[in-house]
């Protein structure tokens, strides 16, 4: 993934955002143009070390010519685009967006949704209220192309109750928007290991190994890849888990102290995430030139010679 | 990666079918043998076995075939046979309505049809019931069976080795109670114009049999791949262009300019694929003429593989077509043995071949790029575009996807030219187009059509409304279409205005919806069918779908006081205009056509409070 000296430089395209004409290099993307520019454009599947998967539809914006909104985070500049980015479609579809999606699932962790509510105007609560939780394994075990009737007074969602069935992390699908960026980290873009995969079809899609089977009987090796770009705590390490759950969660008593990993000659770079002087999780920097925000085991959870693993309570 | 494989071993049955679609595994060493240990399970042979993933989908029906579900012993001998792991495996499995991952409680299944025609059909009810008092079947609901002309359709599917499938309507013989006897072969349709002199695309179907390939010959087949090959492939490519054809599957996109795109590009080898998953509710005519003229769809192809510079060719046919199936395979077989097909077509130097490449049940499938997945062995999820699949197609490759209709009606214009054919239709819709009619007329089945007769002419053709009946609605298009109210009558069925009346021409659905059907039951119907049948890639879809059939729901349920209702219609609509303007595909973009038009055209749940 490093930059390869180029024979030539790439071509420059000139496109207009918003009625403010900007030149940009060939292969950038439209989200690419409007960052540069200042112009926010939400994401939430976006990641910046994975290959967009346009899954949420958050990021769309309105392109003249185009009979459907595109996603900004995927779609290639080319010369004499005209980009709308606060459309009244543009915005419409955003809200629904933030609307659908914060009404099916948890997104208290998910950052940034509170002011994007505010901005556009979302209101998740208007589908009805919330259908109680599924059980363990409910919705895991749904039926391809089939669906029970709905409730006429409730409104679907995800909601079920946390997978804790291993030491280090805690897979809590019902905060799962299936961004798939999991997905793609485990598998082929990061860690080629093939654990989990998008399951089911439809509204019944989920995150899962195979027939469900626990992580400790998957493929798992704890990389913890997945957690590092999951974007709404659907994937925490138990530590910060058990600190959020205890509500002993207290971002004003928290620190983060950037470190090298001890364990081979990589080299990684560790951020450890400290609250009252405890590590609740370890990341590494996204833009870090080697390790592009991925560790491996050691690195992610290998840090007991620094603190004694607390024993789990409850 | 490391597969990581359970120690539990598959059935001899299942390991059979396994080895049936990817051959026996490379033998081992005594020594390897002994040790039991996981890895050893995989088979060796790195990137090789690796690059036979597009197996992975006939693997998994061959499993299904035989023991009647994906067992976790079988997942695992699959993952290690093909090198993928079991997570993906399953992933790949669980997308698919036909891959069942559980075991049954009886090994024979009968799809029952839920969908629009078979809940307008007489005698659905009874039909049902004699599934559901049958012990030795499991009932399951299926959408559109593609057997709308002869509704109700249940198909019923027997594992074992090999299976049997058998597809029950009224065209069936029921004298037995055996619910899988003998598949007999089905009469292929009613073709009310069976044998008419102006047929073009229907003028064998029915006439001749559908696998004998000498009839074929005898009845103008293969005159027209004679000329392609005397033209040359730029000149069939101008060809196609000039007759002004338009993709037939519904999207209606130039197929001349298609063409002319893959045969322009310089990547290499290009692919050829015939969507032949015909899946939109209500829609059977490709069904039709692959069982009734499977060598049609394998001459068209060959034209277009020559024209566009394609070596092979996958004919993705839906699941629930097992008649169609056997009689494409018999055909390809025939044609590669008379050399229509194979390294040297027609002596002329040029080789293409093709397979029938079976679906699983996923309507979602018959979107073009969904296809490319689907076929690789990933998830059948559509593709973002750009790049489009004649630059970025099938295995990366520049790729032609041409529907089953569009196919055929490439023959009449290699072997007429475009100016005769151009004499059929209008001038912006030119040529003859086939029509989907079931529902509530006397005589239901596929008709073929110049473009430019009203629908009320069509409905004539089909014998009208039965007597004491009057037209309430016509649904256009399918599921993905409008309805129609009867002002619609003497609207021309062309592209062009149909879309000036805002509505389609879509697949070429005629939906005939008489006074005494319940509207807003097929209007919660489409809303379930999109539900099931969305991918669930993209929120607007993945959830709007469901929100959408909620919203009906509450409506239907008639406690609504009259402030309800509008709140829940105007969030019908804002749900509707998001999934259309911001999903990755056609299916979110579509999901609300065929509701908003039954809403606004017919003033659904609008009444005054009582």
């Amino acid at each position: 993934m490093t930059d390869e000296p180029t024979t030539t430089p790439p071509r420059t395209v000139q496109l207009t955002v918003d009625g403010t004409a900007v030149s940009a290099a060939e292969g950038d993307r439209l989200l690419d143009v409007c960052r540069s520019l200042g112009t926010d454009v939400p994401t939430l599947c976006f990641g910046d070390t994975l290959t967009a998967r346009n899954a949420c539809r958050v990021c769309v914006v309105e392109l003249d010519g185009n009979r459907t909104l595109v996603p900004s985070c995927s779609r290639p500049v080319e010369d004499g685009q005209v980009v709308h980015t606060d459309s009244d479609r543009v915005r419409h579809s955003r809200k629904l967006v933030l609307e659908l999606l914060g009404s099916s699932v948890d997104l208290s962790l998910t950052e940034g949704v509170a002011a994007w509510n505010e901005r556009y105007g979302a209101d998740p609560g208007r589908f009805g209220e919330p259908a109680a939780p599924a059980a363990a394994g409910e919705r895991d075990r749904l039926i391809t192309g089939e669906h029970p009737d709905p409730d006429p007074d409730h409104a679907a969602t995800v909601a079920q109750p946390p997978k804790v069935d291993n030491p280090l992390y805690v897979r809590d699908y019902g905060k799962c928007i299936l961004c798939f960026k999991c997905v793609d980290a485990c598998g082929e873009q990061w860690q080629n290991t093939f654990a989990i995969s998008a399951a089911g079809r439809g509204f019944d899609t989920r995150i899962a190994t195979e027939f469900d089977v626990a992580l400790t009987d998957s493929a798992c090796v704890y990389c913890g890849n997945c957690i590092a770009v999951c974007p709404t705590g659907a994937l925490l390490p138990t530590a910060e888990f058990d600190l959020r759950a205890a509500a002993n969660w207290a971002p004003e008593r928290q620190h983060e102290t950037t470190t090298v990993c001890p364990y081979c000659g990589v080299g990684c770079n560790l951020t450890l995430h400290v609250q009252d002087n405890e590590i609740f999780k370890v990341s590494s920097p996204s833009d870090h030139s080697v390790a592009h925000g991925n560790l491996c085991i050691k690195g992610r959870f290998g840090y007991v010679h620094v603190q004694p693993p607390r024993r789990r309570t409850g | 990666m490391d597969l990581h494989l359970t120690r539990n071993e598959p059935s001899t049955p299942e390991r059979d079918a396994v080895d049936d679609v990817l051959g026996a595994p490379a033998d081992r060493t005594a020594a390897e043998r002994a040790a039991t240990g996981q890895i050893l399970r995989a088979e060796r042979g790195g990137q090789a076995v690796r690059d036979r993933r597009h197996l992975l989908l006939p693997a998994l029906l061959a499993l299904v075939d035989r023991v009647g579900w994906l067992s976790p012993e079988g997942l695992d001998h699959l993952s290690g046979r093909l090198g993928v792991a079991p997570a993906e495996v399953y992933g790949v499995a669980s997308f698919y309505a036909l891959i069942p991952l559980e075991a049954r409680p009886t090994p024979t299944v009968a799809h029952v049809c839920v969908d629009l025609a078979c809940r307008l059909a007489e005698g659905a009810s009874e039909h049902r019931r004699r599934y559901d008092e049958d012990p030795t079947v499991t009932v399951v609901d299926s959408p559109c069976l593609g057997q709308c002309d002869r509704a109700p359709a249940t198909l019923v599917s027997e594992p074992g080795s090999p299976a049997r499938h058998r597809v029950d309507t009224t065209a069936t013989d029921s004298s037995t109670s055996d619910p899988i006897a003998t598949s007999d072969p089905i009469a292929t349709a009613a073709i009310a114009q069976r044998g008419e002199p102006d047929l073009t695309l229907l003028r064998r179907v029915d006439v001749i049999e559908a696998t004998d390939l000498d009839a074929y010959v005898a009845h103008g087949g293969y005159a027209a791949l004679g000329r392609a090959l005397d033209l040359g492939p730029a000149a069939v490519v101008d060809e196609i262009d000039a007759a002004g054809l338009v993709g037939r599957g519904g999207a209606a996109f130039p197929t001349g300019r298609k063409w002319a795109a893959v045969a322009a590009q310089a990547a290499q080898p290009h692919h050829l694929v015939c969507n032949a998953d015909e899946s939109e509710p209500g829609t059977f005519k490709d069904r039709v003429i692959l069982e009734g003229d499977p060598f049609a769809v394998i001459e068209a192809m060959t034209i277009a593989a020559y024209a566009t510079g394609c070596e092979h060719g996958w004919i993705y046919l839906r699941g629930e077509y097992p008649v169609a199936r056997e009689r494409l395979e018999e055909a390809i077989g025939l044609a590669r043995g008379r050399g229509l097909l194979g390294a040297d077509v027609m002596g002329r130097g040029f080789a293409f071949d093709l397979e029938v490449f079976r679906g699983a049940g996923a309507y979602i499938c018959g979107e073009e790029t969904a296809i490319f997945n689907s076929i690789e062995g990933y998830r059948g999820e559509p593709r973002s575009k750009p790049p489009f699949p004649v630059e970025v197609g099938l295995f990366g490759r520049p790729t032609l996807v041409n529907n089953v209709e569009t196919l055929v009606n490439v023959l009449p214009i290699v072997a007429e030219g475009a100016a005769a054919y151009r004499r059929i239709g209008t001038a912006q819709s030119p040529g003859p187009k086939l029509f989907c009619l079931s529902g509530s007329v006397r005589r239901p089945g596929v008709y073929e059509v110049p473009f430019g007769r009203t629908l009320g002419e069509l409905i004539e053709l089909a014998g009208g409304l039965p007597d004491g009946r009057s037209l309430q609605a016509v649904l256009l298009g399918g599921a993905a279409g409008t309805f129609v109210g009867p002002e619609h009558l003497t609207l021309p069925l062309t592209f062009e205005d149909t879309r000036t009346a805002g509505t389609t021409v879509g697949s070429g659905v005629v939906l005939v919806i008489d006074d005494r059907a319940d509207l807003v039951d097929l209007v919660g119907r489409i809303a379930a069918f999109f539900r099931d049948e969305s991918c669930g890639q993209c929120v607007p879809c993945r959830v709007g779908t469901v929100r959408q059939e909620e919203a009906l729901v509450r409506l239907r349920s008639g406690r609504h006081d009259r402030n309800e209702q509008d709140r829940d219609l105007a969030l019908l609509d804002e749900v509707g205009r998001a999934m259309r303007d911001a999903s990755i595909c056609g299916l979110g973009q579509t999901a609300w056509n065929a509701i908003e038009s039954a809403l606004t055209r017919f003033s659904l749940f609008r009444e005054d409070e009582p």
